[in-house]
């Protein structure tokens, strides 16, 4: 329960330490959202450390993911730091489009999502990485529920990515099972891995499962834009999507009365960015290693201080 | 629970009920056979005749509901206006107005009082410390009963500490602290008002079905609207969720006071006021207390949900800790929220039953002997707090000192997974193959027109034109959403679980009702079921069942038991002991006494526990969405996630036509059962 005693802890803390700080132009505290993964405590808490040294007052409101949204557009919340383009696109979209939210740019992290099986299964399926092995040990895969078919679990439904379209497009003999939630994907991966059984299912970057289970992504035929688009491009001439999934950056959006009332806040904002890289060490040094996420963002922030001393000073 | 029209109806008139000709087991049997000849050769109809609209309603004849509630909600959400006033003001304004006692109780309990903002803050005030809070509750559990409730209240509270869920759970106990209140009292007015003014009754009505059975998360958008984002909107939706139980009970517990104390009342020259709540309310209390119950075990209940829009405390780490799969957190902040939820839960029931004894010898003795209670608690409160600004864990329970089971939990889920997942995976392909699959291929087979003729023929069967012109109404408006498949999923699922629940539940209602302690020890088990989050189980159940319909049953039955479990228990207490005694002296068997006598007896009994639980499991939908179901309640949890106001609610009104429809049938059915008891 490394997060119980966030919020009291937190205040506490805060309470203890009152430098003298630099002018902002308003001392209100700016809301920054917190969801449920550790990635984005970590990027949205080095974004609030960072607010800090510059003399903003910062609330952290746990929130979620796609309810957020509402929050934003009337002021109530006023950033939150990862939205996703390949799960959030459309309520992203759909936000900015009403005036009230804008986007802050990418963060410059790459999210990653392919089909992915654990590195095991590479003894009874020499084939892999590659697509065309699938097909090869579609039985090993199958389940009473897809049987004669592999099964492939996929990302909840609202996720998108077009599984069942690939399948379709490259003639591969597996049927798609949704998930309802990631938590519930990630409960299937570790349950196959502690038997060693067969999985082959959707796993996304930056995410503590790619450093905690070894394995590795199915290559498929490189992703075009042209793939998704027109049916001719690839090794099926008669059907779209016959390649792997795209990747898509992460995004920053907020209130878009933030940059009237905390100007400097916005464009420091704006300018953060950190790689998948160095976000996966940091995911990992607090689900694997056991630390706690608020003495690695503070390690970040002591070592990076040229980095977002360049962000504050715009 | 029916309509105020067909309840106002004489018993019902025998020329409507469906064919009155034909004996009741030959129409079932007709309409099952019919049924399912039109479910197993859909296809060929359609084929036959070249009428895709008979298994898929067409688009082109679908009003689009979605849009115009869309345009409706942000009409109301941005524009309408109450007197000049914006709608969003007025319901932000009743914000800001619930939000100073949650802010005094945050402080109280969690934060402290601070002065200044953000970074600057300082606490002038430290919370409460956890030793004044344990003292505080050990105190009103002493005061309300006795040693041993103040036993049970100290051994809670130090599980919060001990276990490391302190200051989440305090966050949780700071926003049930003002949710119970708002909806008890609230739920206790609007009952009142029913009970006086019956045009009242006949407008609650369906509003509560629709606020008991429409998913929060059809409705969560608009209330962050509404309410702003934070705890307040988490208290407003859990308010909306836990209120209707109370109303209901407070219209059911006024009823039943005897007529003879409402003359009494006004014999002594009672005012209107007066006859309310010195004779009435008091009466009806022992019953009033049942919703009381149901109110905070609701409250709990609400908490993981409240987490994700921006309440925190023990929710919010049930859902991280599940996150990281880590087990043991999930089970351990679970846990903790049960064990907040009997604690209250007993807490109250204490209170309501003080005995007359028990306070006059509380009211002995001096001044001080008689607010010991009082003045020790706030001793406690003023030492703990001087003495924890020199020693920290005076104030703040050590970290050190928190023991963890994590490891042990997910140890446990690993070795069964290891070692039992082949045999798991047996029987479940085996419940597969021979109940779930074919019942789900028979509902969804149904073609629409056939299902809204058979579902008018039933209503009419069993509750006449009025029942049965009602749900034809309502079927044909789920027809009309295109979401006709989709329900029939959803009445597949909730079905089966419910069988299957109604199969495990009632049994163990029969035997808690045969002496006090099997009565107690169920009770536990009920209540856990009822607040653990069914998160905290969910994981571990995908981990040993795979993602699919299992894994969604199986949290419905573990949900949806507890109404099962309570009407059996309470039907088989409330048989008459002459007629036990009658079959004693006949000879019965225990288990001819239980299968010819006591189960005929409660069958009304055993409908209307049957009706909750069909509740229960329909409230249940959109938790198992999440395990990837493809029912209304994936379809409510998609609107979530586009944030599509209008689909969200319409999905979520035909779960609730649903819950109506299945309802109302159910009702009728429990009371033409009583009628014919009754010796009709």
């Amino acid at each position: 329960m490394k997060f119980a005693p966030l919020m009291g802890a937190g205040l506490l803390a805060l309470a203890s330490v009152a430098p003298a700080l630099a002018e902002v132009e308003s001392t209100d505290p700016i809301k920054l959202t917190l969801h449920d993964w550790t990635g984005q405590l970590l990027t949205t808490k080095i974004m609030g450390s960072v607010l800090e040294k510059a003399g903003y007052n910062v609330e952290y409101v746990q929130a979620d993911y796609i309810a957020q949204f509402a929050g934003l557009k009337t002021g109530d919340l006023h950033v939150a730091m990862e939205i996703w383009a390949t799960t959030g696109q459309e309520a992203m979209d759909e936000a900015i489009a009403t005036g009230n939210v804008v986007s802050y740019g990418s963060t410059g992290m790459q999210a990653i999502e392919e089909w992915w099986f654990p590195a095991y299964m590479k003894e009874d399926c020499p084939g892999l990485p590659d697509w065309q092995a699938l097909n090869d040990c579609a039985d090993q895969f199958s389940t009473a529920e897809t049987a004669p078919f592999g099964r492939y679990l996929g990302g909840p439904v609202t996720w998108g990515g077009f599984d069942e379209e690939r399948v379709e497009a490259l003639g591969l003999d597996f049927e798609v099972v949704h998930a309802g939630t990631d938590a519930a994907l990630f409960a299937e991966l570790e349950s196959a891995y502690q038997r060693k059984a067969p999985i082959v299912l959707w796993v996304y970057a930056p995410h503590w499962a790619v450093a905690k289970y070894e394995g590795e992504f199915v290559q498929f035929p490189a992703y075009t834009p042209e793939c998704y688009t027109d049916p001719a491009w690839g090794s099926n001439p008669d059907a779209a999507y016959d390649c792997g999934k795209p990747t898509g950056p992460i995004y920053k959006v907020g209130w878009a009365g933030v940059s009237d009332k905390w100007p400097g806040a916005a464009s420091a904002i704006e300018a953060f960015t950190i790689d998948n890289a160095a976000m996966g060490d940091m995911v990992g040094q607090v689900d694997l290693d056991g630390k706690d996420l608020d003495a690695v963002v503070a390690d970040w922030v002591a070592n990076n201080e040229s980095t977002w001393q360049g962000w504050i000073t715009q | 629970m029916s309509v105020s029209e067909t309840s106002a109806t004489p018993p019902a008139p025998r020329r409507w009920q469906g064919v009155p000709s034909v004996p009741g087991w030959a129409f079932w049997v007709v309409l099952l056979g019919v049924t399912w000849a039109a479910s197993h050769y859909a296809m060929d109809i359609y084929k036959a005749l070249d009428a895709r609209w008979i298994i898929r309603f067409p688009a082109a004849w679908q009003p689009d509901f979605e849009g115009r509630i869309s345009a409706g909600m942000k009409w109301l959400l941005e524009e309408a206006e109450l007197f000049g006033i914006l709608f969003r003001d007025v319901t932000r304004a009743i914000a800001r107005l619930i939000e100073i006692p949650y802010d005094l109780a945050v402080d109280l309990l969690v934060t402290g009082v601070l002065q200044g903002q953000g970074q600057q803050a300082q606490q002038v005030l430290p919370p409460l410390s956890w030793i004044a809070v344990t003292y505080i509750f050990c105190a009103l559990g002493h005061y309300a009963k006795g040693w041993r409730l103040a036993a049970l209240m100290g051994a809670c509270f130090l599980y919060l500490a001990v276990f490391g869920q302190w200051a989440s759970a305090m966050l949780t106990l700071a926003s049930v602290l003002i949710a119970v209140p708002l909806a008890a009292v609230g739920g206790l007015l609007l009952g009142i008002l029913a009970f006086r003014v019956p045009m009242a009754e006949r407008i609650l009505r369906p509003v509560l079905d629709l606020m008991q059975t429409v998913p929060i998360f059809a409705y969560l958008v608009p209330i962050l609207f509404m309410f702003g984002f934070g705890p307040v909107a988490a208290l407003a939706a859990t308010v909306i969720y836990a209120m209707p139980p109370m109303i209901r009970v407070t219209i059911v517990a006024l009823r039943g006071v005897p007529e003879e104390l409402g003359e009494l009342g006004v014999m002594v020259g009672a005012t209107s006021g007066q006859q309310m709540w010195k004779v009435l309310v008091p009466a009806a209390r022992p019953t009033l207390m049942v919703g009381l119950n149901q109110v905070i075990m609701l409250t709990l209940n609400m908490v993981i949900i409240a987490s994700m829009i921006g309440a925190g405390g023990l929710g919010y780490d049930v859902l991280t800790a599940l996150r990281r799969l880590d087990i043991g957190g999930g089970v351990e902040a679970g846990l903790a929220i049960v064990v907040l939820a009997i604690a209250l839960d007993r807490l109250s029931q204490a209170f309501s039953a003080r005995t007359v004894t028990l306070r006059a010898s509380q009211s002995r003795g001096g001044w001080a002997m008689r607010h010991r209670w009082l003045l020790s608690s706030l001793a406690v409160v003023l030492v703990t707090a001087l003495i924890g600004l020199a020693l920290p864990w005076v104030q703040t329970y050590p970290k050190a000192a928190v023991i963890s089971t994590g490891q042990i939990w997910a140890d446990a889920i690993g070795y069964i997974n290891v070692n039992y997942f082949d045999t798991l995976d047996a029987i479940k392909t085996v419940l597969l193959t021979w109940v779930l699959l074919p019942v789900r291929q028979f509902f969804t087979g149904i073609p629409w027109p056939w299902g809204l003729a058979a579902i008018t023929l039933i209503g009419a069967r069993v509750g006449g034109w009025r029942l049965a012109a009602l749900v034809f109404a309502l079927t044909g408006l789920v027809v009309l959403t295109g979401l006709w498949t989709k329900a029939m999923m959803t009445v597949y699922l909730c079905g089966v679980s419910v069988v299957i629940a109604s199969i495990i539940g009632i049994p163990i209602g029969i035997l808690a009702a045969r002496n006090e302690m099997s009565n107690r020890v169920v009770g536990v088990f009920i209540d856990t079921l009822q607040t653990l989050p069914s998160f905290v189980y969910l994981i571990p159940v995908v981990m040993l069942f795979r993602v699919g319909d299992f894994s969604a049953m199986i949290a419905i039955v573990a949900y949806a038991l507890a109404p099962a479990v309570r009407y059996a228990a309470h039907g088989i207490r409330s048989v008459d002991p002459q007629i036990v005694e009658a079959g004693i002296v006949s000879g019965c068997t225990p288990w001819q006494m239980l299968r010819r006598i006591k189960l005929p007896i409660i069958a009304p009994e055993l409908l209307l526990g049957l009706n909750q639980t069909v509740m229960l499991a329909l409230s249940m939908l959109v938790i198992t969405a999440l395990v990837g179901t493809r029912d209304l309640g994936q379809e409510v949890y998609i609107a979530l996630t586009k944030a599509n106001v209008g689909q969200g609610i319409v999905a979520g009104l035909a779960v609730a036509f649903i819950a109506i429809i299945a309802d109302r049938l159910l009702e009728a059915a429990a009371r033409r059962m009583r009628n014919r008891a009754g010796g009709a």
